[in-house]
């Protein structure tokens, strides 16, 4: 009778330990939700002053004038996407290669090590990026690589007026390349861990049959793990579109359309790091505010985009078989 | 603009009260500036040793120290730019002035040796309009005869954040030229008609010593320590003068200051054969009409002992102090001008 009691009592406790970590979970889930909507909420109030002074205008001027309070947002939308661009453009293909090397090619003994490193450059705070950037990269850059790409990139037709500008080591394309050094070691880690599991009978089936390390690779693990590698290059571009610190110390924070990726222009998070501080008017503050909008709707559409891409995929793939 | 800013100054103000850890008596709290914040940092040591009271600066910038007083969220404010006497009226505030620094234009050119490149006012305002590219402009060479300059193309450097030492460096821009004047204007941020961006007076110096051909302007303290190559500048009297505390003092001796616009004072372009056309002083702010008169007394008693004990450390951290003249009269402002809740004078 007692014991039925006693047990009976820790029945109920736990019932009811488990609806307290039941509302606990949901609490931090909605908590999460909350948050996002109060972030959208105080962005679009704190930019409330610039929508309505420049509206849809403030997407395509490349005007920012603080002495006239007038501002737009086309010099640093554009220094963001294509710092961005340039950055997948270099780190896609190398952390393919590494993710090839470590899974397929690489001796058992180097992998570890190899492996680890790659991760270890992931932990590397941005601003140690900035600062190798600025005080060793660039210069390096600027008396080694700039003159020989002005001299044989720039002067061909059609691509030539994007390479052409005075050697300063300091520019687009350097935060293009600094980003992309920053990148390469999420998308190449994520991509060694979804290559590790494709199932090692599909592969050896594939090499039984003759098939080169290319062709497995190329039709056998690319297939198999589309889906991570989007999510790893994914990734990347999250952290080279959000990226502050490095970018502000080698993206030359000039207010300025230039065509040539060798000059200096400006990127969203680097503009805000920089003017937010000192922006005393109110338009100033609204319109840096409503850069921030921006931003975030950019990250929101390009990671909507890759679901959609993702989605579109699993499709085609249910079709086909 | 309110909401975001209210939480904003909320933030401020715990991070503050967590930086004091915990608010005890005779602890007062400023923020803003980054200029004068090394002066200020010493002072507040030497302070807190000789009386133990506790000053915490939070150097966050000159537009940030601004809102912040204007919220009371800290006990002073300060900027590197002066407020016009207006807005120190819609404010309700008070502003003096502490310390005077020079700013100087740091160069980088193959073969000319420290200090010795000579710019005239026309070719300056040129140089950062974007008319002069070349460093073997012919307008250039006429006044540096002395010297074989490159056939190099010059690289504009300047502040990419928002700074008093660019709202400094545009108002002398301003004032020696009615082009950059009716085109760019004088602010802390302004549309620069060519070059780069620095962040930080440190941003601005490594740009300056990486990319060759290039000329910035940096803070006289940062040239100094980075060992860069100064130029000379001409001054309001025509003469080519170097950048050097007694230039600085020069240009100080010749300001007119007064109470009644709030110590409104560009140092900037001043008369006088020796001055240093580039000059600024940074400035204090409080509220006129303090609710806790005590803190109000401790702010001012800090000032008054820096006034009158802290010039040795400016000038050792190559500021140059405030005339006695100038104190005296600053002290007979804070008498008239700051008052307790009842009225009544809070100093002395």
């Amino acid at each position: 009778m007692n014991s039925t009691f006693l047990h009976q009592a820790r029945l109920k406790r736990q019932i009811w330990l488990d609806m307290l970590f039941r509302g606990m979970t949901r609490l931090s889930a909605f908590g999460v939700l909350a948050l996002l909507i109060a972030i959208i909420f105080s962005l679009v109030v704190g930019s409330l002053p610039a929508i309505k002074a420049f509206g849809l205008g403030f997407l395509t001027s490349s005007e920012w004038n603080p002495v006239t309070d007038e501002y737009g947002a086309l010099v640093p939308i554009v220094g963001t996407l294509v710092t961005s661009a340039i950055a997948l453009l270099i780190a896609i293909p190398v952390s393919f290669g590494i993710a090839i090397f470590l899974t397929e090619l690489s001796p058992r003994i180097l992998r570890r090590p190899l492996g680890i490193a790659v991760e270890l450059l992931a932990g590397i705070p941005s601003i140690i990026y900035g600062m190798w950037g600025l005080f060793i990269f660039a210069p390096f850059f600027a008396d080694h690589f700039e003159p020989w790409i002005n001299d044989h990139i720039g002067t061909l037709p059609l691509i030539g007026p994007f390479f052409s500008g005075p050697p300063m080591g300091i520019g687009i394309l350097t935060a293009g390349i600094i980003l992309a050094i920053m990148v390469i070691p999420f998308i190449a880690s994520v991509m060694r861990d979804v290559f590790d599991v494709v199932p090692p009978m599909l592969k050896e089936s594939a090499y039984g049959v003759g098939a080169t390390t290319w062709e497995v690779v190329w039709k056998i693990v690319l297939p198999y793990t589309r889906i991570g590698v989007v999510g790893g290059i994914m990734l990347g571009l999250g952290r080279a579109l959000g990226e502050t610190m490095a970018v502000t110390f080698v993206i030359g924070n000039a207010h300025e359309l230039t065509k040539s990726l060798l000059m200096p222009g400006n990127s969203i998070s680097s503009a805000l790091a920089n003017e937010f501080t000192e922006a005393d008017g109110e338009l100033y503050t609204a319109s840096l505010i409503e850069l921030g909008l921006i931003l975030f709707f950019i990250t929101f559409v390009v990671l909507s985009l890759a679901r959609f891409m993702l989605y579109k995929l699993g499709k085609r793939e249910g079709q086909s078989t | 603009m309110s909401k975001l800013n209210r939480i904003l100054s909320g933030l401020s103000l715990s991070l503050t009260l967590l930086g004091a850890g915990g608010a005890y008596a005779g602890n007062i709290t400023g923020a803003g500036a980054t200029f004068p914040y090394p002066v200020y940092a010493k002072w507040a040591e030497a302070y807190k040793k000789e009386t133990g009271t506790n000053m915490n600066y939070q150097s966050i910038g000159s537009g940030g120290g601004i809102k912040q007083i204007k919220a009371k969220t800290v006990d002073f404010g300060a900027s590197d730019a002066p407020l016009n006497p207006e807005e120190l009226k819609t404010a309700g505030l008070t502003q003096f002035p502490t310390v005077i620094g020079g700013v100087v234009p740091v160069v980088n050119i193959g073969g000319i040796a420290k200090g010795q490149l000579k710019l005239s006012s026309a070719t300056m305002a040129d140089i950062f309009m974007g008319k002069i590219t070349k460093w073997n402009d012919p307008r250039i060479v006429a006044d540096n005869k002395e010297f074989s300059l490159p056939e190099q193309s010059i690289t504009v450097v300047h502040r990419a954040d928002g700074s008093g030492t660019t709202f400094i460096f545009t108002t002398y821009l301003s004032q020696i030229s009615a082009d950059w004047k009716n085109n760019v204007g004088a602010n802390k941020a302004v549309k620069w008609p060519v070059g780069t961006g620095g962040k930080g007076n440190e941003g601005v110096a490594s740009y300056v010593q990486r990319i060759k051909g290039a000329i910035g302007y940096v803070e006289y303290a940062y040239a100094l320590q980075n060992k860069m190559n100064t130029a000379q500048l001409q001054n309001r009297d025509g003469n080519f003068v170097a950048p050097t505390d007694d230039s600085f003092k020069a240009a100080a001796a010749n300001a007119k200051w007064s109470a009644d616009s709030g110590f409104y004072e560009i140092l900037t372009n001043e008369p006088g054969k020796d001055s240093w056309p580039i000059t600024g002083a940074t400035f204090i702010l409080v509220h006129k009409n303090q609710n806790k008169a005590a803190t109000a007394k401790d702010v001012l008693n800090f000032f008054d002992w820096a006034y009158s004990h802290g010039n040795k450390m400016a000038s050792d951290l190559d500021y140059v102090p405030l005339p006695d003249k100038v104190t005296k009269m600053i002290r007979d402002a804070w008498k008239d001008q700051i008052k307790d809740s009842n009225g009544k004078a809070i100093w002395p």
